[in-house]
């Protein structure tokens, strides 16, 4: 088993669910999140005073699949961040001991 | 500055010495016993209204009274005598009429009471109107704010309206209206008539009333009643403005004490002299200035006093911290947290405005009312406009909405005053400089490093400055005539009035800005003494929901309280020192 972990932009968070649930994906954690890039902060404007905007928006998606779900999930995420070459998330990918199920009677 | 507070005490003991009480109405020329001639309360409100009451839309009375006597030096006018005899004959008519149509004199006491009716309801409902403005002012001062102290600046105006409403129904009532003399458009009650006066350059001075303590005896009369709720609510309007301005930083116990002076006194005192028939009022008869200080709905006597102490709370408390750099350069501007709640604010506030300006006629069979009603909403169209597009296309390329939402507010505080007497044309001219009067002063008030967190002192103190000089300027002599007893419309420079109106307004302004700065220190140092203005620095990064309240405003969400606040360079903080500190 293999655990995904993915940041991507908010409003990417449909398209990319759709994606999944297209190879057969159903389950997974969604988290709201803020993200420090600095090659991604910009500056703006209250009342007249100049602030920096670093700490970004993001959504983070958890998943645990086998290890044949893997390549294909980790391809359809990446096409669907993608933002006019410039770097709009991250996927990181690493091993899942064991799982279990917590089951009601 | 101690020493500045004990002379000013000093100088008004002193006052005091010279007071003498002045009763608005003379004392009849025979000596019958006064309980007779007292203006009787009428706390039932079946005696209120009558045939003396009834007029037509002109003004003229249907209830003629007999003309004074002239004396021997009158005889010698032509024009007087003329007049006279003409009043004579219509009163000699009047008294042959009345007796062959009694039923029309009896009808006529109930037009007068239905026209007295009329006038009781308009200003309740107005009143009622611009006590929601309580519910605006909360929003707008809270989404501007921080979600860290969300339930901190919510609670503070929450307080000041039971706070500010005691002390005003304690003293503060009786102080401000107590030598009003008659309450012309609600019956003419004539109770309250006792006020505190000083003779300075040969001319009454009216400093203070001294009627209606507790809303008992004289004060305990419909009319006094009806007054009451209408300016109560007015005098929270001024309580609330300085909490906005004062947010994020101001010691819970320290407001509560600045809750029980400005009901009390602080609003009062000012009040009288504009409203009350106090000496501002009387400008124009005593010296000739116009119509004496005018302010139809409170451009000065609410909003600018609130304008003043925000000024002065916020230069004292000193700036949020993170905000300035130690030098007190702007190193990052404070967010607020909810624009939704600022934009709701503002819409309840400019809908409470038309409570707050018609309802200043205390009439409704004044039909000026569709006037001022209109040029509210026109000068808050127009200031809207002109700071939302002057942040837009001059100062910052983005149309700020905390901006917009103050260029509307500052185009309603602006009309305030002066709302009865221009046309359409000048409340539009008026909310077009009030909107950029309020960027320019907000972005000045920043470079000085005077902290105001919504825009207070901008909004209210500034723009309550010009909507009182915009009269001297734009009045245009369609209204206003026998205002403060003198005879006449007011008019301003650009309609051939001359400048005799706008230095009353100036003295009106110089004075209103004095008085408040002295009070609002004294105030301040008051509450510094007994229990400290500040929060300590932990406590401000921290947020004073739960340290100041005891509960967050927003409790289950997750916050970045750190990212909440810049944090300068070289600055730590060591989270959940505060939390300990309020358990112990």
């Amino acid at each position: 088993m293999k655990k995904l972990e993915a940041l991507i932009e908010p409003f990417r968070l449909n398209q990319v669910k759709e994606a999944l649930a297209d190879l057969g994906i159903t389950a997974m954690t969604v988290t709201e999140v803020r993200g420090l890039a600095r090659h991604q902060e910009h500056s703006e404007i209250y009342r007249g005073s100049e602030y920096v905007v670093d700490l970004l928006p993001k959504i983070k998606l958890e998943l645990v699949l086998e290890e044949h779900e893997v390549e294909d999930a980790v391809t359809a995420i990446v096409r669907l961040s993608k933002k006019n070459g410039v770097e709009a998330g991250k996927v990181f990918v690493s091993g899942i001991d064991e799982a279990t199920v917590v089951q009601t009677d | 500055m101690k020493h500045l507070f004990f002379g000013l005490a000093a100088v008004i003991l002193c006052c005091c010495g010279t007071l003498r009480a002045q009763d608005a109405t003379p004392p009849p020329a025979a000596a019958p016993p006064a309980a007779d001639t007292a203006p009787k309360p009428d706390p039932a409100g079946t005696a209120t209204g009558a045939a003396v009451d009834a007029q037509d839309a002109g003004g003229n009375h249907f209830l003629l009274t007999e003309p004074p006597a002239l004396s021997d030096d009158d005889k010698k006018d032509p024009a007087k005598v003329k007049a006279y005899e003409e009043a004579k004959k219509a009163y000699v008519d009047y008294i042959a009429q009345s007796k062959t149509e009694p039923l029309a004199v009896r009808l006529a006491d109930s037009v007068g009471h239905n026209r007295v009716a009329i006038n009781f309801m308009w200003t309740l409902i107005t009143g009622f109107l611009v006590m929601f403005m309580q519910a605006g002012f909360a929003l707008v001062e809270t989404g501007l704010c921080r979600a860290k102290n969300a339930g901190h600046t919510m609670s503070m105006n929450f307080m000041i309206y039971p706070m500010g409403m005691l002390g005003f129904y304690l003293c503060g009532f009786a102080f401000m209206f107590g030598g009003l003399g008659g309450i012309g458009t609600m019956g003419g009650y004539g109770g309250l008539n006792h006020e505190l006066t000083v003779n300075l350059f040969g001319k009454p001075f009216g400093l203070l009333g001294w009627k209606g303590f507790l809303l008992q005896g004289a004060g305990y009369d419909t009319a006094a009643f009806a007054l009451f709720l209408f300016q109560m609510v007015f005098m929270d309007t001024t309580a609330t403005i300085p909490t906005g301005a004062a947010a994020e930083r101001w010691k819970f116990s320290a407001f509560m004490i600045y809750g029980c002076c400005i009901g009390t006194i602080m609003y009062p005192l000012f009040g009288n002299w504009v409203w009350g028939g106090g000496w501002l009022s009387q400008l124009g008869i005593n010296f000739g200035l116009g119509h004496g200080h005018v302010d139809f709905a409170g451009s000065s006597v609410v909003h600018m006093q609130g304008g003043v102490i925000a000024l002065i709370f916020a230069w004292l408390l000193g700036p949020r911290f993170g905000k300035y750099d130690s030098h007190g350069k702007l190193v990052h501007p404070i967010i607020p947290h909810n624009i939704p709640f600022v934009m709701l604010g503002t819409f309840i506030l400019a809908f409470g405005w038309f409570g707050f300006n018609p309802g200043s006629s205390l009439a409704g069979t004044d039909l000026r009312i569709a006037v001022i009603a209109v040029n509210t909403m026109l000068a808050s169209a127009t200031g809207a406009l002109a700071a939302t597009l002057w942040m837009w296309w001059v100062r910052t390329q983005k149309p700020d909405p905390s901006m917009m939402c103050n260029g509307m507010l500052a185009g309603l505080v602006a009309i305030t005053a002066p709302c009865a007497f221009v046309s359409a044309g000048g409340a539009s001219i008026i909310g077009i400089i009030a909107g950029v009067l309020v960027v320019e002063s907000v972005f000045l008030w920043d470079r000085l490093a005077i902290d105001d967190c919504v825009g207070a002192i901008s909004v209210h103190g500034v723009n309550g400055a010009w909507g009182c000089l915009s009269i001297g300027l734009l009045a245009d002599g369609t209204y206003g005539d026998g205002f403060n007893g003198v005879s006449g419309t007011v008019r301003g420079l650009f309609y051939g009035g001359g400048l005799n109106q706008f230095w009353a307004e100036l003295i009106g302004v110089t004075t209103c800005f004095v008085t408040l700065s002295l009070l609002s220190i004294g105030v301040y140092y008051l509450a510094e003494v007994l229990v400290g203005n500040r929060v300590d620095k932990e406590v401000e990064i921290e947020g004073l929901d739960v340290p100041e309240m005891g509960i967050t405003g927003y409790a289950g969400m997750v916050m970045d309280k750190q990212a909440e606040t810049p944090m300068p360079k070289g600055e730590h903080y060591v989270p959940g020192l505060v939390s300990s500190q309020a358990k112990a």
